[in-house]
C-alpha cells in the first residue's frame, strides 16, 4: 500500500462529528462520540456487534437523530434531521442491508427519490437508464439487466447498483457500511479497488465493517468502538493488527491492557 | 426469428423456445397474456354450453357493466396492495358516497337548485368525489401518520360508513337520480350511440399506435435495443382488432323497439316498417373504466408517485433512506382509493337509479380478489393496473356467466371462491419456480 500522509489538524476536516449521543429507551447506543474525517481520507470504524458503528453512521446519513452533539461540515455547522438533509451536503450511505427495492430495476432503484423527469413530470426512464449504464460502464463493466428487478441480480451487482448511486450523485462524504458482508472473493476485490479508486478522488469515505482485515488493508485511521464509545482513533501506520483487536474485545487502549488479559485474549 | 433456424433437440423443446422467444420479442407479460387466455377460454365456454346464446351482444354489455363498478376499485387496490396496505372499506364507502348522490338529487335538490337541472348531476359528482377524497383522507392520515395497521382501520371503516349509509339516508332507499346522471349507469341510453363508439374506437387504436411509436422513439434516441418491428406491428394490430371488435359487438346491439318507438315519438320521427334501429354503442361505464385504468396506469407507471408506492412495497426502508415521504404517499394512495370508490359509486347508484342501503356490500371482496387474480402480491411491491382490470373482468364473466346458466347465487359464491384460491395458488407456485 502507497503510505499516506497523514492529515494535520491545520486542515479543515470535511466532517466533524463532535460528542454526539444516541439512546433508545435506556440504551445507550452511542456514548459522547467524535469522529472526524479529512477529503481524500478512508477512516475506518471497527468495533464488536453493537459497538454502536452503524448508528453513529446513520446519524450523519440522517436515519436516526442524535440526542445531543455537533455535527461540522466544511467548518459549518449543520443539521441533519432525514435522509433529504444528508444528500444536500453529498452525504452517500451504501447500507449493511444494500436498502435496495428488489422489485424494481437498476435504474429506479439509483435515481429512487431523486427521479429524473421529463418536462411534464413524467418519469424520464430512458434518461436514467442511460446514466445508469455510463456509471455502470466505469463501475462495473460486465453489468447487464438494466430492465430487470434488482432481485434477480447478483450479489456484487446489486452492490454495484448501491455504488452507482453514491458516485453518480457525486458524494463527497460516504458512509459505506459493511459493503463487502454479502459479497463473494472476486466482487469484494471489486469493491475494494473502487475504494481506493473514490479516495484518489477526493472522496471521504467512512469504512465500517467486522472484517479487520479489509479495514486495516484500506483505511488511513482507525477508531475503535466499544459498547457505544470510542476506545481511540489511531493512524494505521503507528499500530498493528493484534492492537486493533485487542481494543475491539477488551474496549482499551493498547497501554492500558494488562499482561493477563493480553494472555487471555492470545 | 433466428432461433428458428437453430436445430432443436427434440421438437417439444424447439416449440418452447419459439415460444419463449416470441414473448421475449414482444415482451408481452407472460401473466397477463396468462389472464387474457383465460377469460377468453370462459366466455367462449359459457357461450358453448348455452349454444351461444351467452356471447349474444346484451350479455356482453351487461356483463362489462357489471364488472365496471368493481373494476375501478380494482385499480386503486393493486396500489393499496403494492405498498403493504388494504382497504376493506370500499365497499362502504361506495355506500356512503352512492347515498350521498342520491340523498342529494333526490332530496335536497328539489327544495333548493330544483330537481333535474343542466348541471346537478356534475354538482352531486363533485360532492361525491370530495366525500370520498375526504373519507380516504381520514383513513389515509391514521394509517400513515399514527400508524394504526390498514387492516384494523379500514375493517372499522367496513363497519362505520356502513352505518353513516343508515344515518344520512334515514333508513331507506333513497330514489330516483337526476336524470343525466342515470346515463352513467350505462343501458340503451347510457351508451355512446353508433358513431360516437366508431371514433372512440380509432381514437383507441391511434393511441395505441402512437404510444408504441413514441416508444420506439424515445429508445432509438437513447441508443438502447429496439424491440423488432414485427413485435410492434403485432401488437398494434392486436390492440386495434380488440378495440374495433368490440365496438362492433357493441354496436351491433339496438335498442329494444318499445324504448326505439317512445324515443321517435318523443323526437317527432316516423318510425320505418320493422321498427327504427338505433345502435346502443359502447356504454358509460366501459369508457369510464377504460379512462380510469388509463389514468391509473399513467400515475403508476409513469409518475414519481407510482414509482413511491411500488418502492414502499419493495422495500420500505430502502424508500426512506432513498429521501421518499413515505407517509404522504400512503396517505395518498388511501386519498385516491376514496376518489376512485366515489366514481364507482356513481356507476352503481345510476345502473340502479338511486342509492340502497346495501349499495356497494361486498365489493371489497370482489375488489380485492380481482387485484389478486390480476397479478397483485399480498407481500407488496408486485401488481399491474391492466391486470387488475383483466382480474375484475374474469370474475364478473364467472359469475354473470354461472347465473346464466341458471346455477344459483350459493353456488356461484362457491366457485367465485375456488376460482380465486386456484389462480392464486397456480400463481404462487409459478413464482416459486422463478417464472
Amino acid at each position: 500500500m502507497a503510505i499516506e500522509t497523514v492529515p494535520t489538524s491545520t486542515k479543515t476536516p470535511l466532517v466533524a462529528m463532535n460528542h454526539i449521543s444516541v439512546s433508545f429507551g435506556g440504551v445507550h447506543a452511542v456514548q459522547d462520540c467524535s469522529i472526524d474525517l479529512y477529503p481524500g481520507e478512508v477512516m475506518g470504524l471497527v468495533g464488536g456487534n453493537g459497538a454502536g458503528k452503524s448508528t453513529l453512521m446513520r446519524v450523519l446519513s440522517g436515519a436516526h437523530r442524535a440526542d445531543s452533539g455537533k455535527i461540522i461540515i466544511d467548518g459549518q455547522p449543520c443539521v441533519i434531521d432525514n435522509p433529504r438533509d444528508a444528500k444536500i451536503y453529498n452525504i452517500e450511505t451504501i447500507y449493511q442491508t444494500l436498502a435496495l427495492a428488489d422489485n424494481i430495476d437498476a435504474p429506479a432503484n439509483m435515481f429512487l427519490g431523486r427521479e429524473l423527469v421529463t418536462r411534464w413530470g413524467t418519469l424520464d426512464d430512458s434518461a436514467m437508464e442511460q446514466a445508469t449504464r455510463k456509471v455502470m460502464g466505469r463501475l462495473n463493466p460486465n453489468f447487464t439487466g438494466f430492465k430487470k428487478p434488482v432481485k434477480s441480480l447478483s450479489g456484487g451487482q446489486r452492490q454495484a447498483v448501491a455504488i452507482a448511486r453514491a458516485v453518480h450523485f457525486n458524494a463527497r462524504i460516504l458512509i459505506m457500511d459493511e459493503p463487502t458482508a454479502a459479497l463473494g472473493p472476486a466482487e469484494t476485490a471489486q469493491v475494494r479497488n473502487l475504494i481506493r479508486q473514490l479516495k484518489t478522488e477526493g472522496i471521504g469515505i467512512f469504512l465500517v465493517s467486522h472484517d479487520i482485515h479489509d479495514v486495516f488493508d484500506l483505511s488511513d485511521r482507525i477508531s475503535v468502538m466499544y459498547h457505544g464509545r470510542i476506545v481511540d482513533t489511531v493512524n494505521k501506520a503507528d499500530i498493528d493488527m493484534d492492537d486493533i483487536l485487542g481494543m475491539i474485545i477488551l474496549g482499551k487502549k493498547p497501554g492500558e491492557v494488562s499482561k493477563v488479559e493480553l494472555a487471555k485474549l492470545l | 426469428m433466428t432461433d428458428a433456424a437453430v436445430p432443436a433437440p427434440n421438437q417439444s423443446k424447439g416449440v418452447r423456445q419459439l415460444i419463449g422467444d416470441f414473448f421475449r420479442a414482444t415482451e408481452v407479460d407472460l401473466r397477463l397474456f396468462g389472464m387474457v387466455v383465460a377469460l377468453v377460454a370462459i366466455v367462449l365456454g359459457f357461450g358453448g354450453v348455452t349454444n351461444g346464446r351467452f356471447l349474444d351482444p346484451v350479455n356482453m354489455l351487461t356483463l362489462a357493466v357489471q364488472g365496471a363498478s368493481v373494476a375501478i376499485l380494482a385499480t386503486g387496490m393493486v396500489l393499496v396492495i403494492v405498498s403493504r396496505n388494504i382497504d376493506l372499506s370500499v365497499g362502504s364507502v361506495v355506500g356512503v358516497v352512492g347515498m350521498t348522490y342520491a340523498v342529494l338529487m333526490h332530496e335536497i335538490y328539489p327544495t333548493t337548485i330544483g330537481a333535474d337541472t343542466s348541471y346537478g348531476w356534475i354538482l352531486a359528482l363533485a360532492v361525491g368525489i370530495a366525500v370520498g377524497a375526504f373519507i380516504g383522507a381520514f383513513q389515509g392520515y391514521i394509517i400513515a401518520y399514527i400508524g394504526v395497521p390498514s387492516f384494523i382501520v379500514t375493517l372499522g371503516g367496513l363497519l362505520a360508513f356502513r352505518g353513516v349509509v343508515w344515518v344520512i339516508s334515514g333508513g331507506s332507499t333513497q330514489a330516483p337520480d337526476d336524470k343525466a346522471f342515470v346515463t352513467l349507469g350505462g343501458g340503451p341510453q347510457g351508451s355512446l350511440g353508433g358513431t360516437a363508439s366508431w371514433i372512440f374506437g380509432i381514437a383507441v387504436c391511434l393511441a395505441a399506435i402512437g404510444l408504441l411509436y413514441y416508444n420506439r422513439r424515445e429508445r432509438h434516441r437513447f441508443g438502447f435495443p429496439l424491440r423488432p418491428l414485427w413485435a410492434d406491428a403485432l401488437i398494434g394490430t392486436l390492440t386495434s382488432a380488440v378495440a374495433l371488435g368490440a365496438v362492433f359487438v357493441a354496436n351491433s346491439y339496438h335498442w329494444p323497439s318499445g324504448l326505439a318507438t317512445q324515443y321517435a315519438k318523443a323526437r317527432g320521427i316516423t318510425e320505418p316498417p320493422g321498427g327504427l334501429q338505433i345502435e346502443s354503442g359502447i356504454p358509460w361505464p366501459v369508457v369510464i373504466v377504460i379512462g380510469v385504468a388509463v389514468v391509473m396506469w399513467f400515475l403508476a407507471t409513469r409518475r414519481r408517485f407510482g414509482r413511491y408506492v411500488f418502492a414502499i412495497g419493495g422495500n420500505p426502508d430502502a424508500a426512506e433512506l432513498g429521501g421518499i415521504n413515505t407517509r404522504w404517499i400512503i396517505m395518498k394512495s388511501f386519498i385516491l382509493m376514496g376518489i376512485l370508490a366515489a366514481i364507482s359509486a356513481a356507476i352503481a347508484s345510476a345502473r340502479l337509479n338511486g342509492a340502497t342501503l346495501d349499495l356497494g356490500q361486498g365489493y371489497e371482496l370482489y375488489v380485492i380478489a380481482a387485484a389478486v387474480i390480476g397479478g397483485t402480491s399480498f407481500a407488496g411491491g408486485i401488481g399491474t393496473i391492466p391486470g387488475a382490470v383483466l382480474g375484475a373482468l374474469v370474475m364478473y364473466s364467472l359469475k354473470y356467466g354461472l347465473a346464466f346458466v341458471g346455477l344459483s347465487s350459493p353456488i356461484q359464491d362457491i366457485v367465485a371462491g375456488a376460482v380465486l384460491i386456484v389462480a392464486v395458488g397456480a400463481d404462487t407456485i409459478n413464482r416459486r419456480r422463478g417464472g
